[in-house]
């Protein structure tokens, strides 16, 4: 479970970016986030995956692991699509074992993402959209217990946003996983989500969830 | 371009230069000043049959190689301090921008009262080569992609995984770079310092009795001989370098 307590966060000092912001994940909750531009969704998905510390107030997590699809597809350009994914995964001493499960979960993630093929590829020789799913592909390999997700299928068409939002919960709801779905889209939101929160500007009053 | 086609225009241009440096000997018409290319080749072949001309320059190879390989080691193992403490940076960087102002000559000169002629060499290439280590390290360090640092952070990567996946390569680029510019300052330093200092059997010593003696013959294949040295230091390190990056060219990411 995840829970966020008058969590209060600024880049700099009188200039708050989130408020006294309240928030409860429960485990297994898929939870869209949406919100005007600038009014800090990216900012608590990184507050949450520990990449920002709160100005203050408290940030409760069970959570393990937690994988992050970023905005962008940040992927390393001088590694393949397979050592990308391979990158993420943990370390096991048993090496047999270990290589062929880590080669199943590989396959696994690049099938969901329908990009089976792409493994021996580098990421300059993949487009934009593929590199999106790669990224999705490499939270997938990654498992844990809490998926963040930051408006990730913004470069995807329509058709193939809506086809992978529906692969990832299925996948999400039959591992158990929570995740946070930063959006713009409210189809996706809606597609995608449990519950939607939606995140006032930065200055307005605390924010409240609704279901979609 | 394909490969042969390279080679064949290196070689067209080699005779080219080779071909104004026979024109420019026959201008000034006396060997004594200023000797023709074949004449510079016999004499280093005369020079080659003896044993003392592999001694020299084995010599000469060990003095300016192990000044490389010391600044190697002391550059990389401060750029990792001064990365990992901001404030050491600050109190090297003054210490660096010194010995890269100051001219070869003094210190060849002020080692030559501490130290004694020996070792002249070795310290020399030393203090030549660590500023260019150090600073493309230190660069190549601070520049890494911060977003794929937060990539690593967020996927909880092992540190040895972080280094091999993140900071070598990274870093790479900058090492290249680095070590490409220093082994041609290597060498001119390296006999620079020979030819100040005097140590014994060395290509310096040898090039500083050549002028003595007015012998212009030998200081050109003395002179020839360093070149071909350093030419194949280099061409030996990007061999080196081919071998261990399997990865296509336009995969480099070039120093920004």
């Amino acid at each position: 479970m995840l829970k966020l307590n008058n969590l209060c966060f600024s880049y700099t000092p009188g200039k708050p970016v989130l408020q006294n912001l309240c928030l409860e994940l429960a485990d297994g909750e898929l939870l869209a986030v949406m919100g005007p531009s600038g009014c800090g969704k990216s900012t608590l998905l990184n507050l949450i995956a520990g990449l920002l510390k709160p100005t203050s107030g408290t940030l409760e997590s069970d959570s393990r692991r937690t994988s992050y699809v970023f905005q962008e597809p940040r992927l390393f350009p001088w590694l393949t699509v397979e050592q990308n994914l391979r990158a993420v995964l943990p370390h096991k001493t048993d090496a047999a074992d270990s290589a062929a499960a880590n080669a199943a979960s590989i396959a696994d993630a690049l099938a969901l993402v329908e990009l089976p093929d792409a493994g021996r590829l580098y990421p300059s020789e993949l487009s934009g959209g593929m590199k999106t799913r790669i990224s999705l592909a490499r939270a997938v390999v990654y498992g844990g217990d809490l998926m963040l997700l930051d408006e990730p299928f913004a470069a995807l068409n329509e058709e193939l946003r809506a086809d992978l939002l529906r692969r990832l919960k299925t996948r999400l709801k039959e591992k158990g996983t929570s995740a946070i779905l930063v959006t713009h889209q409210r189809e996706d939101a809606e597609a995608f989500a449990d519950r939607i929160f939606r995140l006032p500007p930065a200055t307005a009053a605390p924010a409240g969830s609704s279901a979609p | 371009m394909k490969s042969w086609k390279k080679a064949l225009r290196l070689l067209l241009s080699i005779a080219f230069w080779v071909l104004v440096w026979e024109a420019a000997a026959f201008g000034v018409g006396n060997s004594l000043l200023f000797p023709t290319p074949r004449i510079v080749l016999r004499t280093l072949w005369e020079l080659m049959k003896t044993p003392l001309f592999w001694k020299v320059t084995g010599l000469s190879l060990w003095n300016v190689l192990s000044g490389i390989l010391w600044a190697l080691l002391i550059g990389i193992l401060l750029a990792v301090l001064t990365y990992r403490v901001g404030l050491l940076r600050d109190l090297i960087l003054p210490m660096m921008t010194v010995i890269k102002a100051t001219p070869v000559a003094s210190f060849i000169v002020l080692l030559l009262i501490w130290i004694g002629s020996a070792k002249v060499p070795t310290i020399i290439t030393l203090l030549i080569v660590l500023p260019v280590i150090w600073t493309n390290l230190d660069e190549g360090l601070r520049r890494q992609n911060p977003q794929l640092r937060e990539v690593a952070a967020v996927y909880r990567m092992p540190a040895w995984r972080r280094v091999r996946l993140l900071t070598l390569p990274s870093v790479k680029p900058y090492f290249v770079s680095a070590c490409r510019t220093s082994l041609g300052l290597a060498w001119k330093a390296g006999i620079a310092a020979e030819i100040i200092a005097r140590p014994r059997n060395s290509i310096g010593t040898m090039i500083g009795d050549a002028k003595n003696y007015l012998n212009t013959e030998e200081m050109f294949a003395w002179t020839l001989t360093v070149i071909l040295l350093s030419l194949l230091f280099e061409f030996g390190f990007v061999a080196i370098l081919r071998r261990l990056d399997r990865r296509p060219a336009e995969q480099e990411d070039a120093p920004c």
